[in-house]
């Protein structure tokens, strides 16, 4: 028995001790869940086992109190209104803003904060990291640190258009139907079946061999198979609100169409929108990373962590962890754009977990 | 004095906090309450007054969101307060029973009526299936439900309102509860269907002499089932006592307005005679059908300018669908709608913007008549605007008229949003919209039954205000007949979509009535005590019956 074990017990269960003592339910119950989590750990792995649970307890905790922190940081810098909202945001929302928020300001500043070009190559093909570079150099000697700010700008850019795009055209479709109502409303509901129908990754394969892959006809063509989706969405929220009195009343008024889509419908149907946005937002960011991948989205040498993956791929058989930074990349900001997009949910809906 | 041993529910200095705006306001301000064995009390008071509240406290419960802060409840010698939640449950449904207002939205639409009455004995294990279906349908035949051995396996939706609120009475006998909580059991009811309820109410809590609460806004519902009543605002007791002295005298002005607030009346207009009179709406012999199934049968009556004809029957009786014909919304099959002696194109779409303009609607739920997300100020200044192209300071100065005039104060309202306003002054602004149009004919879809009482008398006149200002004429879409006795010119009753009778005003309370008009006047309740029991012996139960199936 080591020093350290002594003293990661001792302090887990004095933690704990004082959690229940103090009546914090849910801090006692986090501790202790942890000291018993360790023990089991502890028998199996030995000290190294508890090693690496002290060291992800850390950066959890790490992250927690960022989240904290920046959650409080934005209630202090924002507006009432806004303040008061973000009050009920919980921790993971936070965590997601503050992610968000980072890669924002890499893709905005990216020239800035990359010490090299994207596609300057600078050392070796595969050369290890040095102070010169963090993250080492990728196939062709690039340095990957660059690359993936650069990525941050092209694919969450790109992502971000096609999102907007999808948005645009499957939220006009859908309110007009829910407005119109008869034939209108049945032809664009089948017709979004028709896109529907076909697989994703195959009709986006299809398109980009038959048009080329420039960044225009990527952005369209995803547009085109998500707004399908944003289309049945928005139909179905609108759906909900033209049956209400205050829309009767102002069909009775003589209105026109446009006036009650944009003053009627849409300021009740926002909520569910933006949260959709979001979740849609990382459905493009994946299909796009995936086309790149495959070698028909973003062309070289534009940086892109869909590409980077694959252009280190060969690295991972000799176990390096290289192509999988970018790919963490991608995770990272899906699951925090997640994280915020279920917070909006919860407000929006009441949603609520029993 | 009443010995101790027979007190079943004591409730003393009960306190009850709500969370809003992430802080607990006290929402029920220390109320005491003694019920006990076999006596009916009668909270009444306006929404909002904390009478459910206090209903559900009774048994323990708090809404979510909701938590008791303080005093304690004692049932039969059980501190609720303290009792762990497995304890509460074992008591609830078998010893304190619960009756909601919709009951169509209490039973379980995918589950037999009589799986869900015997659920609570069998889980008790005080009967055994067969037994607790056998009890079942004796209780069904004492609540004088239709085919009592038949009914109970139908699904929730195969029934009737009036015997489905019946049924769940029977499901809260089940276990033969010490006490029942009755929480507005006939607010959602016709007249002549809540007759048969509080009958059957009023039997079986004293045949098993069952202690009850009996939570209603309706003072005349209350004085039919209550020894005592105790009339709460805001969340503290007003005042309390046995039903004929509260009804008699009662001390507190509080207490007094609610009960005067039937008397307002104004005088009856007569109907314009000579040659040039021609009416504002004349509807002559309209059919309608939703579907295949006709809803409406050559509907005729007409609405002259300045009068209120009000419309009355029960749900179902094709009053609303009469005025969704005039506005347009659903063409009628048969027949014309004239217009000041114009003809009105059947379809909305096809009518001129002058047309729509002079024919408004005040609608029933003015939660969902006004957008949520759009304020005040543009929610009246829209009409304006879109009839009489009013922009910039003149509509500003168009809008404060018109918030002048429905009596809420310009500059606190007119940058608010709608669910910022109380129910009334929602309703207000319903009321302003209509107006800012300028027409001459607005339908009114019972635009007071959602209100309290109180509130509703303000908007009643209000209207009638409005009315003389600017010579309008309405059409008044009404169950309620306290209603009409106090704002109606004319009336028309309409049953299953047919016109049984109309009239002036005088005419229509006088007797002798067309069958239906008699039922429906002999079915509103009245202030007396001994009222119900009265009728009842008039009709006779085989009536009572007859009323369940007309």
């Amino acid at each position: 028995m080591s020093t350290f074990v002594i003293a990661y017990y001792a302090l887990l269960i004095g933690g704990s001790c004082l959690a229940a003592y103090f009546k914090k339910r849910e801090l006692f119950l986090l501790i202790f869940s942890l000291t018993l989590v360790s023990f089991v750990m502890g028998i199996i792995g030995g000290v190294g086992a508890l090693r690496f649970v002290t060291i992800a307890a850390g950066i959890l905790a790490l992250a927690a109190g960022t989240s904290y922190a920046f959650r409080e940081f934005l209630i202090i810098i924002a507006p009432e209104g806004v303040a008061k909202e973000l009050r009920t945001a919980p921790l993971t929302a936070a965590f997601g803003m503050f992610v968000i928020f980072t890669y924002a300001i890499a893709g905005i500043f990216a020239p800035v904060i990359a010490p090299f070009g994207e596609a300057e190559i600078i050392s070796s093909a595969f050369a290890p990291a040095d102070e010169n570079m963090l993250l080492g150099a990728d196939q062709l000697g690039r340095d990957m640190f660059s690359r993936i700010i650069y990525g941050a700008r092209n694919s969450v850019g790109l992502a971000l258009v096609a999102t907007t795009l999808a948005f645009v055209m499957g939220a006009f479709a859908g309110l007009m139907a829910a407005t119109k109502g008869g034939w209108f409303d049945q032809f664009m509901g089948r017709f979004a079946d028709v896109i529907m129908s076909v697989p994703s990754l195959v009709f986006a394969l299809l398109m980009l061999s038959i048009f080329g892959t420039n960044l225009i006809v990527i952005v369209i063509v995803v547009a085109v198979i998500y707004s399908p989706r944003v289309f049945r969405l928005t139909r179905a929220v609108a759906g909900n609100v033209v049956v209400m009195d205050y829309i009767e009343a102002a069909k009775l008024r003589g209105e026109g169409d446009w006036y009650l889509i944009r003053k009627e419908i849409l300021p009740n149907s926002t909520a569910p929108l933006i949260a959709e946005f979001g979740l849609e937002f990382c459905f493009v960011f994946l299909l796009i990373a995936g086309l790149s991948f495959l070698g028909l989205g973003i062309q070289p040498p534009t940086a892109d962590w869909g590409s980077m993956v694959r252009e280190n791929a060969t690295l991972i058989s000799f176990g390096e962890l290289t192509p999988l930074i970018p790919a963490a990349a991608i995770a990272l900001l899906t699951v925090a754009v997640n994280f915020v997009v279920d917070w909006m949910l919860f407000r929006s809906s009441g949603l609520k977990e029993v | 004095m009443v010995p101790k041993k027979d007190v079943l529910l004591e409730i003393k200095d009960l306190r009850i906090e709500g969370y809003s705006d992430e802080k607990w306001v006290e929402i029920v301000h220390g109320v005491d309450l003694t019920l006990h064995k076999g006596e009916v009390l009668g909270l009444i008071g306006e929404s909002g007054a904390g009478k459910s509240t206090i209903g559900l406290a009774s048994m323990g419960f708090a809404r979510d969101g909701c938590r008791i802060s303080g005093g304690s409840i004692e049932f039969d010698g059980m501190e609720l307060t303290t009792t762990p939640e497995s304890a509460l449950r074992a008591l609830r449904g078998s010893r304190i029973a619960y009756v909601a207002q919709s009951a169509a939205a209490s039973f379980n639409p995918s589950h037999k009526i009589i799986d869900q009455h015997t659920e609570a004995p069998i889980q008790y294990r005080i009967q055994k299936r067969v037994e607790a279906q056998e009890d079942a349908m004796q209780l069904y035949e004492r609540l004088r439900l239709p085919n009592p051995d038949e009914i109970g396996f139908r699904y929730p939706h195969q029934v009737s309102g009036g015997q489905l609120q019946r049924a769940m009475t029977a499901m809260a006998m089940a276990c033969r509860p010490d006490l029942i909580i009755f929480d507005e059991p006939t607010t959602a009811l016709d007249v002549t269907t809540q007759i048969e309820v509080l009958a059957a109410i009023r039997d079986i809590v004293d045949q098993f002499n069952t202690a009850a609460i009996y939570i209603t806004h309706d003072l005349a519902v209350v004085a039919q089932m209550a020894d005592t009543i105790k009339v709460l605002l805001k969340g503290e007791e007003v005042e309390e006592a046995p039903t004929a002295q509260m009804l008699d005298s009662p001390k507190e002005d509080y207490t007094k307005s609610l009960w005067a607030v039937r008397s307002f009346k104004r005088p009856q207009k007569q109907r314009p005679t000579g040659a040039d009179a021609i009416p504002i709406i004349s509807v002559q012999g309209i059919d309608a059908a939703y579907g295949q199934t006709k809803v409406l049968d050559d509907v005729s009556f007409d609405v002259y300018p300045g009068m209120t004809v009000a419309v009355v029957g029960e749900s179902g009786s094709g009053k609303s669908t009469t005025a969704r014909c005039i506005t347009g919304l659903l063409p009628p099959t048969k027949g014309q709608i004239l217009f000041n002696g114009e003809a009105l194109p059947p379809r909305y779409q096809d009518r001129s913007k002058e047309q729509l303009r002079q024919a408004q609607m005040i609608y029933q739920m003015a939660d969902t008549a006004l957008n949520p997300k759009i304020r005040i100020c543009d929610i009246i200044g829209r009409p304006a605007q879109f009839y009489s192209g009013l922009h910039g300071t003149a509509l500003k100065s168009r809008v404060d008229e018109l918030l002048d005039l429905i009596e809420l104060d310009p500059a606190k309202f007119y940058n608010r949003y709608p669910p910022e306003l109380s129910g009334g002054q929602k309703q207000r602004v319903g009321i302003a919209r209509a107006l800012a149009a300028d027409p001459k004919f607005i339908i009114c879809d019972e635009v007071t039954s959602a209100l309290d009482q109180l509130v509703a008398e303000g908007i009643l006149k209000l209207l009638d205000r409005l009315q003389q200002e600017f010579n309008l004429a309405y059409m008044f879409i009404t169950h309620d007949l306290a209603t009409v006795r106090s704002i109606a010119d004319e009336v028309v009753v309409m049953q299953r979509g047919k016109v049984v009778e109309q009239g002036p005003k005088d005419e229509m309370f006088t007797p002798p009535h067309h069958p239906y008009t008699d039922l429906l006047l002999s079915s509103v309740p009245e202030m007396d005590p001994n009222w119900l029991t009265t009728l009842l012996d008039e009709r006779g139960t085989d009536a009572i019956g007859e009323a369940a199936n007309v």
